[in-house]
């Protein structure tokens, strides 16, 4: 059924699909709407589950620890500050190997104040262990939150589901509702290996020693090191899991394509592109106006982040003549952190083969300044001309 | 009224196996041995980093006989709810979800997440055990620590601060049962536990636990340390239900005899306290003295 909703209630709606069974939060804008419609869910009684209404992020994500340690199926959703708030819990929750899966409406981190919207929130929790996937419209969104719990539980690993504050949470755009019998037929209820339980006692997340170490059986346990080396090994793994989730959901819903990265007109592109949510699809328009001044530009949208589908970016790379990073975020003191791994992932894959492009990175929309169409395209343009700057360059900055 | 849990009818089921990590002469062993026992086999506990994740042991190998869910420092009592809220979702609500935090855990870092979830109403109990320091850190400063007590970052004046009345602000939550406990009267505990667990709501005990190693005493006197806290008017043991205060077990015996120890017996059995002058215990004496006149004046 096609509707008509803002971003944050095709996550929203998405949730209820997946009947989680728990789900704890707290307010922050731009976050808020969709939990509210969450909490209307319940109260209404129009999905069965357990609202905690959290007095803080840190405890809306503690909540959804222990709740998936008892085995249930948990949602929350923060932005910004909140984000930054629960910090300690994210890596708790991806080191407890728990299938969390949250909604982070990226919005710009204080300080300053500032409720617009970038992707410093999100893009600051990158090495936390979680899966990280970007969103660039709301059918994506919906999509992406009954994917998101499917391969959460099948590799035991955390996902921020991330869409852009404003832009997509609280714009209306059609998209398909998927069907409730099909969304059961693609997700089974939440199995958990162990969930906390009287009858057969375990310590959680007890402390580990540096070394391995034998149990009482004499039977050798992981030690720090092989638990987090685990954790590493199978995100990696999760890129393959991540395509059998698309296939599986193509299969049923009839939609899905590549499930690392989302290229328009790439094909025969010397230039490319590249970003992450919303900002690519407002690329498509100024590859669309190059294109009419004979200028081979296309643009990929990076849907995983982390694990970082780097073969997947080098194959889509390869040989063309530039590479030009869109970043709504930046790793202070250096580049675009999306900037550092492309070029990572291209040197490692094409280095000496002579297919190696230049990169160039650009910043823009930070704190939410507006991202105007005009100025990407001319970015583009001038970066399709010469290397612009070694620095990142900031569109539309007033200095 | 329930009859008075005594030694002998005390059940025998251990939940806590033997030879814990724990420092010789823990307070926090004899609590949590018998609290456990109080709480029965369906129980899920909830640890945050303390003296309890020490006594619990190293992975693989834990000391606890029931389910146990570590977590981040300030966030007990929201794991609590987490796991009420899904045994809720399973119809599993006879099983107790019972958090065990230090202080340091909960009157400073844990506060606000306990303060949230007694605000909400979710039905766990929460002890705090209050061994009055960081001792798990090596005896820093607490909001609990009293005051005159020196710490190991208060090392030379002495913490020059009041303890911080975690119990009363609980109360101040409205709970349905709010108790203050010691480890040297387990059976006080455990007869406790057992009153209020049908009660509705978050459920917070308070439990003075003697320090051998934090509060400087040979570890043989713990006992005897714990019970002169009681006997000398220094720390209560009461129960608040539904808004009704009631001195229980040895504090209300006081009250019959009106005799208290003086307090210096019990500054002067602990290191920590070697820097009180005797005016500043006579000062505290006049505090303890006035706050019992009180409780002669209700007894009235």
């Amino acid at each position: 059924m096609h509707i008509i909703e803002d971003g944050n209630s095709a996550a929203a709606l998405g949730v209820k699909l997946c009947r989680a069974n728990v789900i704890a939060a707290y307010p922050i804008t731009p976050q808020t709407p969709l939990t509210e419609r969450l909490s209307e869910y319940v109260e209404s009684g129009e999905m069965k589950a357990e609202y905690i209404p959290v007095e803080s992020e840190h405890s809306a994500l503690a909540v959804c620890i222990a709740a998936s340690s008892a085995g249930a199926r948990v949602f929350t959703a923060t932005s910004a500050n909140g984000l930054l708030y629960m910090h300690e819990q994210v890596q708790w929750a991806s080191g407890a190997r728990l299938p969390i899966v949250m909604c982070v409406v990226n919005r710009a981190v204080g300080a300053p104040w500032n409720v617009w919207n970038d992707q410093q929130d999100s893009i600051s929790q990158r090495d936390t262990g979680w899966i990280q996937i970007y969103c660039a419209d709301h059918q994506q969104i919906i999509d992406t939150v009954i994917k998101a719990y499917w391969l959460a539980e099948k590799v035991s690993i955390p996902i921020m589901v991330c869409y852009d504050g404003y832009i997509l949470s609280h714009t209306y755009m059609p998209f398909d509702l998927p069907d409730q019998e099909k969304v059961d037929a693609f997700l089974p209820p939440f199995q958990p290996e162990y969930a906390l339980n009287p009858d057969e006692p375990a310590n959680l997340n007890t402390v580990t020693l540096p070394d391995v170490r034998l149990d009482v059986q004499g039977e050798l346990a992981h030690g720090y090191m092989e638990i987090r080396y685990l954790l590493q090994e199978e995100l990696r793994t999760t890129l393959k899991t991540a395509a059998e989730a698309e296939k599986r959901f193509a299969g049923i819903f009839g939609r899905g394509g590549d499930p690392y990265i989302e290229p328009y007109r790439c094909d025969d592109a010397d230039y490319v592109a590249v970003g992450l949510g919303s900002i690519t699809y407002q690329l498509r328009v100024c590859v669309d106006a190059l294109r009419k001044e004979s200028i081979k530009v296309g643009v990929m949208g990076i849907r995983y982040y982390r694990p970082f589908p780097d073969e997947a970016i080098a194959n889509a790379l390869k040989g063309k003549k530039g590479v030009i990073v869109f970043e709504k975020a930046i790793s202070y003191g250096y580049e675009g952190a999306l900037m550092s791994d492309l070029k990572s992932a291209l040197y490692e894959h094409l280095a000496g083969t002579g297919s190696l492009p230049p990169v160039q990175n650009f910043i823009a929309g930070i704190g939410g300044r507006e991202i105007r169409t005009d100025d990407l395209t001319q970015a583009l343009r001038a970066a399709i001309k010469s290397r612009v700057s070694k620095e990142p360059t900031w569109i539309g900055l007033k200095l | 009224m329930q009859a008075k849990t005594n030694i002998l009818s005390l059940p025998t089921q251990e939940f806590v196996h033997p030879g814990t990590r724990a420092c010789t002469g823990c307070g926090l062993s004899i609590a949590y041995r018998v609290g456990l026992k109080a709480l029965g086999k369906d129980t899920i506990l909830v640890v945050p980093p303390s003296c309890l994740t020490v006594l619990q042991g190293l992975f693989p190998i834990a000391s606890t006989k029931l389910p146990c869910l570590n977590v981040t420092f300030a966030s007990t009592a929201a794991a609590a709810t987490g796991i009420l809220a899904t045994l809720k979702t399973q119809g599993k609500e006879h099983i107790t979800v019972a958090a065990w935090a230090g202080d340091g855990g909960t009157s400073d870092i844990g506060l606000q997440a306990l303060s949230g979830a007694a605000e909400r109403g979710d039905n766990f109990i929460y002890f705090c055990y209050d061994n009055e320091g960081y001792m798990n850190t090596g005896a820093q400063r607490s909001g609990t620590t009293p005051i005159g007590a020196v710490t190991a970052n208060t090392p030379f004046k002495g913490k020059q601060q009041q303890k911080k009345d975690v119990p009363a602000i609980m109360a101040a939550h409205k709970l349905s049962y709010v108790a203050a406990c010691s480890a040297a009267y387990p059976l006080d505990l455990y007869d406790k536990i057992k009153s209020c667990v049908n009660l509705p709501g978050t459920k917070y005990f308070h439990i003075h636990i003697p320090c051998p190693p934090g509060w400087g005493y040979d570890p043989r006197y713990g006992i005897k340390i714990g019970r002169l806290a009681v006997e000398t008017g220094y720390y209560d043991l009461y129960e608040i239900v539904n808004g009704e205060f009631k001195l229980t077990a040895a504090s209300e015996k006081l009250v019959e005899k009106r005799k208290l120890i003086p307090v210096r017996e019990y500054f002067r059995s602990q290191s920590r306290f070697k820097i009180l002058t005797d005016a500043q215990i006579a000062d505290i004496q006049n505090q303890i003295d006035a706050k019992w006149a009180n409780y002669y004046k209700k007894d009235e």
